[in-house]
């Protein structure tokens, strides 16, 4: 009988072609509205979260707040604290400065950073080339650099660039490795993260300051990891020690990279609820068009319904006939707005080369609304017609 | 088996009351072809929606095949609209958007019939009207004649207990409606109950017998007799049901 009544629906739908259209049009819209949003929203979560976690998302940044403070830290100091303290595992003092870096292929300003061996692990770099700075870099400020990708390809036309000289204010550095980027985005990220250029190299800590005037021995911000990723503990520990040091939470900013993360999911998190809701409403007016258009159907077809009763036709079948009908619209409705998603999704990944995919849970859930929709519009002329009386029914004209 | 003892039905119109039947007492016999005669206004449309059940009566108590009807819901009356009443209405009343194929199979879906036995019953039915080589056309592809056929072939496939005619012929030329009369007799001689409901005395002579309403009142003269009177024909596939056999005994007029 259900099966009966699925092919009277479509047939019904295909004889009102134009009307079905019109009729689904709401839910395809709706549908299309939601998955597509959705979809992007999820897409670039995804990719943001994926960059986050390059970066490294156990990292902690501290940065001192007041420069004229007494009994600032020192590097010692600042490396010690990942044995004074269970729940960190590494730090790194760093420096920063932008300097003028030379090679005879470009001359262009530069992000130098000061720091040490630590740095790379906390930030989660892998070398592309080479190898990362070392203990004794820093002990005996040699003069040595590590490059990022966009820099080794900016000043030496090629990221195998170990043993060539990069000239820093003047002074010769030897290259001894260079920094696997991995990919746009996240040299996109580090740039917006860091507040540096596309150009990034790192030096020892102590080589710096002989190179920048304002950079000295004492630090002014250094960056921590957490062991297994305890970060929270591990910032709180910092905290502490920062607290017994100076006794001023002014003094000092603590921060961490899960925090941007937490932050970020909750911006998109909230994105996706909004967007899903607009969408939802738009589906629910797609549902009032399908309930218009089944109420219209319901009065066009009395004769109809007068008919099949007359032959035998029970309430219940008649009720179903006409649900079957209403959810079919808006079935049909949405597996071409799925459709219509998909083939919008693929026009934009190959304009804006990304790779935007349909999100399965939030088709199944446009599945299940659009279902849902269907029947929540379709109950009330279903039951009109179901409860038609055969002799009003048949002299209806 | 149709019985109507004392039916009333009463419609209120404003304040005037209106009595559609009156008291109506019928009696037709299975395998009976039997008219029912009266001038428009009579209460020959109440009297047939009641016999279809399509309507309840008021007052008075109605049995088919033994059953009293008047104690059904709605999805019962349409179970045994279903099982018992073959309808053949003026306007045909097909479903235009199906083929007469599917216009027959209809009430075999409604009675549940699997796809084999339904496609069997309705190349059976369509082939009894002549019209199993049109089987897939539309209503409004075929002439008024051939609707009406498919319409007889949808009653006929239904295997009904009676087949209930409400003017047949009305909308057709005196050769088409001969045509259909025809069909109708063919169905008696294999045993059928036929009920014919008609203002058109020449129609309603080639039944049996006529019964006459005018005025909601209806006379029967067969009300009262005995039941051997009418020879019941041998063919009738219907063998009376236990229920029908008991509330026989208990029916006042039989």
């Amino acid at each position: 009988m259900i099966l009966q009544s699925i092919k009277m629906a479509l047939k019904s739908i295909k004889t009102n072609k134009l009307r079905s259209f019109l009729t689904m049009l709401g839910i395809i819209i709706g549908v299309f509205a939601l998955v597509v949003l959705v979809s992007l929203v999820s897409g670039a979560t995804n990719t943001i979260t994926e960059s986050i976690s390059d970066i490294g998302s156990d990292m902690i940044s501290v940065t001192m707040l007041d420069w004229g403070a007494n009994n600032r830290l020192s590097i010692k100091e600042v490396e010690s604290l990942a044995d004074k303290l269970p729940n960190v595992a590494a730090t790194a003092p760093a420096a920063q400065g932008s300097i003028d870096a030379k090679t005879k292929l470009k001359t262009e300003n530069v992000m130098v950073y000061g720091t040490t061996p630590a740095y790379a692990e906390i930030q989660g770099y892998k070398m592309k080339y080479g190898r990362f700075l070392m203990k004794p870099d820093c002990e005996n400020h040699t003069n040595v650099v590590v490059l990022n990708h966009d820099a080794a390809i900016t000043f030496f036309g090629r990221d195998n660039c170990i043993g060539e000289t990069l000239k820093l204010n003047g002074r010769a550095y030897r290259v001894i490795g260079v920094v696997d980027s991995g990919n746009q985005q996240m040299s996109m990220m580090s740039m917006l993260l860091n507040g540096g250029g596309m150009y990034t190299v790192y030096i020892p800590y102590t080589s710096l300051i002989r190179l920048a005037s304002g950079i000295k021995l004492s630090v002014d911000s250094f960056y921590a990891s957490a062991v297994d990723g305890n970060t929270g503990a591990a910032k709180d520990e910092i905290n502490d020690y920062m607290m017994d040091k100076y006794g001023d939470e002014d003094m000092f900013y603590i921060f961490s990279q899960s925090e941007i993360s937490e932050a970020m999911d909750k911006v998109t998190g909230t994105l996706s609820l909004l967007l899903g809701g607009i969408a939802a409403i738009s589906l629910l007016v797609g549902g009032i068009g399908i309930m218009n258009i089944m109420l219209v159907s319901v009065t066009e077809r009395t004769r109809e319904i007068g008919i099949r009763k007359a032959i035998g036709a029970q309430p219940g079948v008649i009720r179903l006939q006409f649900l079957i009908e209403a959810m079919t619209l808006s079935i049909v409705g949405c597996l071409l707005g799925i459709v219509l998603s998909w083939i919008t999704l693929q026009i934009i990944n190959i304009l804006a080369n990304v790779s935007f995919g349909l999100s399965i849970p939030v088709i199944l859930l446009s599945v299940l609304f659009s279902s849902g929709v269907g029947i929540l519009f379709g109950i009330y002329p279903a039951h009109k017609a179901a409860k038609m009386k055969p002799i009003d029914a048949l002299r209806f004209s | 088996m149709i019985v109507f003892n004392n039916v009333s039905k009463i419609y209120h119109m404003g304040d005037e009351v209106v009595k559609a039947l009156d008291h109506a007492s019928i009696h037709i016999r299975q395998g009976e072809f039997v008219s029912i005669i009266g001038p428009s206004g009579s209460g020959k449309s109440t009297l047939m929606n009641i016999v279809g059940c399509l309507d309840t009566a008021d007052e008075g108590e109605y049995f088919l095949d033994g059953m009293s009807i008047k104690r059904y819901s709605e999805k019962s009356l349409a179970m045994i609209r279903s099982r018992k009443i073959g309808f053949i209405f003026q306007n045909f009343n097909l479903i235009s958007t199906m083929t007469a194929e599917e216009n027959v199979e209809l009430p075999l879906i409604y009675q549940g019939l699997s796809m084999n036995e339904r496609k069997a019953r309705v190349k059976e039915a369509l082939e009894m009207v002549d019209l199993y080589p049109r089987r897939k056309h539309t209503p409004n592809q075929m002439s008024g004649g051939q609707q009406q056929r498919v319409a007889i072939a949808r009653a006929m496939a239904s295997k009904p207990s009676i087949f209930l005619a409400d003017e047949p012929t009305g909308n057709l030329d005196q050769a088409t409606g001969r045509q259909i009369m025809q069909i109708f007799h063919h169905l008696h001689e294999q045993g059928n109950t036929i009920v014919l409901i008609t203002h058109d005395e020449h129609v309603a002579e080639q039944a049996d017998r006529s019964i006459k309403i005018m005025d909601g009142k209806v006379y029967d003269e067969t009300v009262g007799k005995e039941e051997t009177d009418v020879p019941v024909s041998a063919s009738a596939e219907e063998t009376p049901s236990e229920e029908t056999r008991q509330s026989r005994k208990e029916d006042p007029s039989a």
